[in-house]
């Protein structure tokens, strides 16, 4: 069995199948990164699995559990996080306090103990601290704790919000386009994370992404889609040298 | 300018972050401990409502502020808040009891009217509470076996441990006081708790606060019924104050005295509910000047520049028909509410940190500091 499995899975706006019968399993400990021209559907898979849209058909399983009826709130307990491909981001708080949202599928206080602010909610607040400081260290953002979000540039925005998928410690980790809008150096900052995600911190990796060198650089397996079908899977190389995938992207 | 040199993860949760809150917060409690022995009895009614109207504006900062949900239905809550004690003093309930009662009932019709409000948004929220508000006002004029309909009701002077409080002694200033520092702390506990951040995470991007484990309709129908609440206690001591309450004093117009409150002081942090209570507090006396005064004077003045004395008392009469005019409070809060939007989006409270910065930076000040800046636009896809 596969740690992460799509079956079959679709998604039509009325006529139009943005997602068709795509079927797809992501193994323990993988890289996973889903490529294809814009419009292709990979957004939508994403959507569908963080339960954002409703799938027409199709089966979602995680670690053996069917999660297609899950609410959408539950897929961040079960271990799944995501990050956005325009980056989804509570602008008018401070980094700190975005990442501490990150930690809320962690915490077991009761609203009446945080009204009166009881010794547990103490000592669970500074251990979510001491965690959100460990997701700091790991993507050198201490400069910024203490900044809102609205007074930051776009690249500082993306890791953050990395940050804040890491801060609720997944199993599998989804990632919309990384690397868009980021300049070559930070972009190789993001694959050595990326790499270490997987290495370090032992999490599974799934990932939208246009960037090939960054796809070459970190995945294990890619897939191509195109008008929201599989066109091919493999490993980078082959993938790239599939002739539909050619044809996909040149035009045949 | 000061630098805190943060050595441990307390430092991030602790309410006062540097002893320099302590003395401030600490003198401030000073001067409101002794106001009953210094101020006069007209000064020490108009701060305990800015007590009653700070407390309300806590309750819709939670709601309005931080899980950015608008309401102009809580004058509805501060009625059911105002009614629950006249009905169950009836009873001989003792004080405690039917306060925590206002706040009980009140929190559960809060919570209520949050599950329709759940698919709600923007404008249309505000029509729900509205026509939420409109409903309550109509069920206390026709439920007259419960509520006395439109004749009203008393309410008994406060008992409390067997003495008696009344509405204009200082027992029942430090009462409201009390209400209102508890009703402070008790928010401030939640808003640095997960509960609070979630709400914050709801105001800015919900799509983003339920891929990260938040329960949307959960926290919004929590958040309504915490400011339902706090409202409701706070119209326990709403009614105990005016000691006599019927439906057409809560109506729309109270309503939207809260969100001035709360626009006006500032809807980013707590302190802005206790400013803006101040200065709604404060319109009062003034419109009592206009009304008194302003006329005699603008005579003067005309006559100063060589108007004709019938000329001068026509005009005196022209303004005091003008500042007695009916719906004159509801065109001054809508020109304040405007005027602030407009040049002062962060309140009298951004005011007051604009200020504090100033000097702490002083020369450096900039003004873009404060500036509000939307480079880059959130997708509105997900929605």
């Amino acid at each position: 069995m596969s740690y992460f499995r799509a079956e079959n899975l679709s998604l039509h706006f009325g006529g139009l199948k943005a997602v068709d019968a795509v079927s797809f399993a992501v193994e323990k400990g993988e890289i996973l990164s889903i490529i294809g021209p814009n419009g292709a559907g990979k957004s939508s898979i994403f959507n569908l699995i963080s339960r954002i849209y409703p799938p027409t058909h199709g089966r979602i399983y995680f670690e053996d559990q069917d999660i297609t009826q899950e609410p959408a709130y539950d897929i961040a307990k079960l271990g799944i996080a995501r990050t956005f491909q325009n980056i989804e981001l509570f602008e008018n708080a401070t980094v700190l306090a975005n990442l501490l949202v990150g930690r809320h599928r962690h915490s077991t206080t009761q609203l009446w103990q945080e009204l009166l602010f009881l010794p547990n909610v103490r000592a669970a607040e500074k251990m979510h601290r001491r965690r959100v400081e460990q997701v700091i260290e790991f993507l050198d953002l201490e400069p910024y704790r203490e900044k809102l979000i609205s007074g930051l540039p776009y690249g500082v925005r993306k890791v953050i919000e990395l940050a804040r998928a890491l801060c609720t410690e997944p199993k599998l980790i989804l990632l919309d386009e990384p690397s868009s809008g980021l300049n070559v150096e930070e972009t190789e900052d993001m694959s050595f994370w990326i790499r270490d995600m997987k290495t370090e911190l032992g999490m599974t990796v799934l990932m939208v992404e246009h960037d090939m060198t960054l796809v070459n650089r970190v995945s294990d397996r890619v897939i191509a889609l195109n008008y929201g079908k599989v066109l091919a899977m493999g490993s980078p190389s082959e993938v790239q040298q599939h002739p539909d995938v050619v044809a996909a992207y040149l035009g045949a | 300018m000061r630098f805190i040199f943060k050595t441990d993860y307390e430092d991030d949760i602790r309410l006062f972050p540097h002893s320099g809150y302590v003395w401030s917060y600490g003198t401030l409690l000073l001067l409101l401990a002794i106001a009953p022995f210094v101020l006069s009895s007209y000064l020490m009614s108009q701060l305990v409502f800015v007590c009653i109207y700070a407390t309300v504006g806590v309750g819709l900062l939670i709601l309005t502020g931080f899980t950015g949900q608008a309401s102009l239905g809580h004058a509805a809550f501060l009625a059911i808040g105002a009614y629950t004690t006249a009905y169950l003093q009836q009873y001989n309930v003792p004080f405690p009891v039917y306060f925590l009662a206002a706040g009980l009932l009140t929190g559960v019709v809060g919570a209520l009217v949050g599950f329709p409000a759940l698919r709600l948004q923007g404008i249309y929220l505000v029509i729900a509470t509205i026509s939420f508000a409109f409903i309550v006002e109509e069920i206390l004029a026709r439920w007259e076996s419960v509520t006395h309909g439109n004749e009203g009701m008393r309410v008994k002077t406060l008992t409390l441990l067997g003495t008696a409080v009344p509405r204009d002694s200082p027992a029942f200033y430090f009462l409201c006081l009390g209400v209102l520092i508890l009703t402070i702390v008790g928010s401030l506990n939640l808003l640095r708790s997960p509960t609070g951040r979630a709400f914050v995470a709801i105001r800015d991007s919900e799509t983003a606060a339920r891929s990260m484990g938040v329960n949307v309709a959960l926290y919004k129908v929590k958040s309504f019924a915490i400011s339902a609440a706090i409202t409701g206690m706070a119209g326990c001591l709403y009614a105990h104050k005016l000691s006599f309450i019927s439906p057409e004093m809560f109506t729309l117009q109270l309503s939207i005295e809260f969100i001035i409150v709360i626009l006006i002081g500032g809807t980013f942090s707590l302190h802005g509910a206790v400013l803006g209570a101040i200065f709604l507090v404060m319109i009062d006396p003034f419109l009592t000047y206009l009304k008194d005064d302003m006329p005699g004077i603008i005579a003067n003045v005309a006559a100063a520049f060589g108007a004709s004395k019938a000329t001068a008392s026509n005009i005196q009469s022209n303004v005091a028909a003008f500042a007695s005019a009916n719906g004159l409070k509801g065109a001054i809060y809508g020109v304040i509410i405007m005027l602030f939007v407009l040049f002062e989006p962060l309140g009298l409270y951004g005011r007051w940190l604009k200020i504090k910065l100033f000097f702490q930076l002083f020369p450096l000040y900039k003004r873009a500091t404060f500036k509000r800046q939307k480079i880059y636009v959130k997708s509105e896809r997900n929605r």
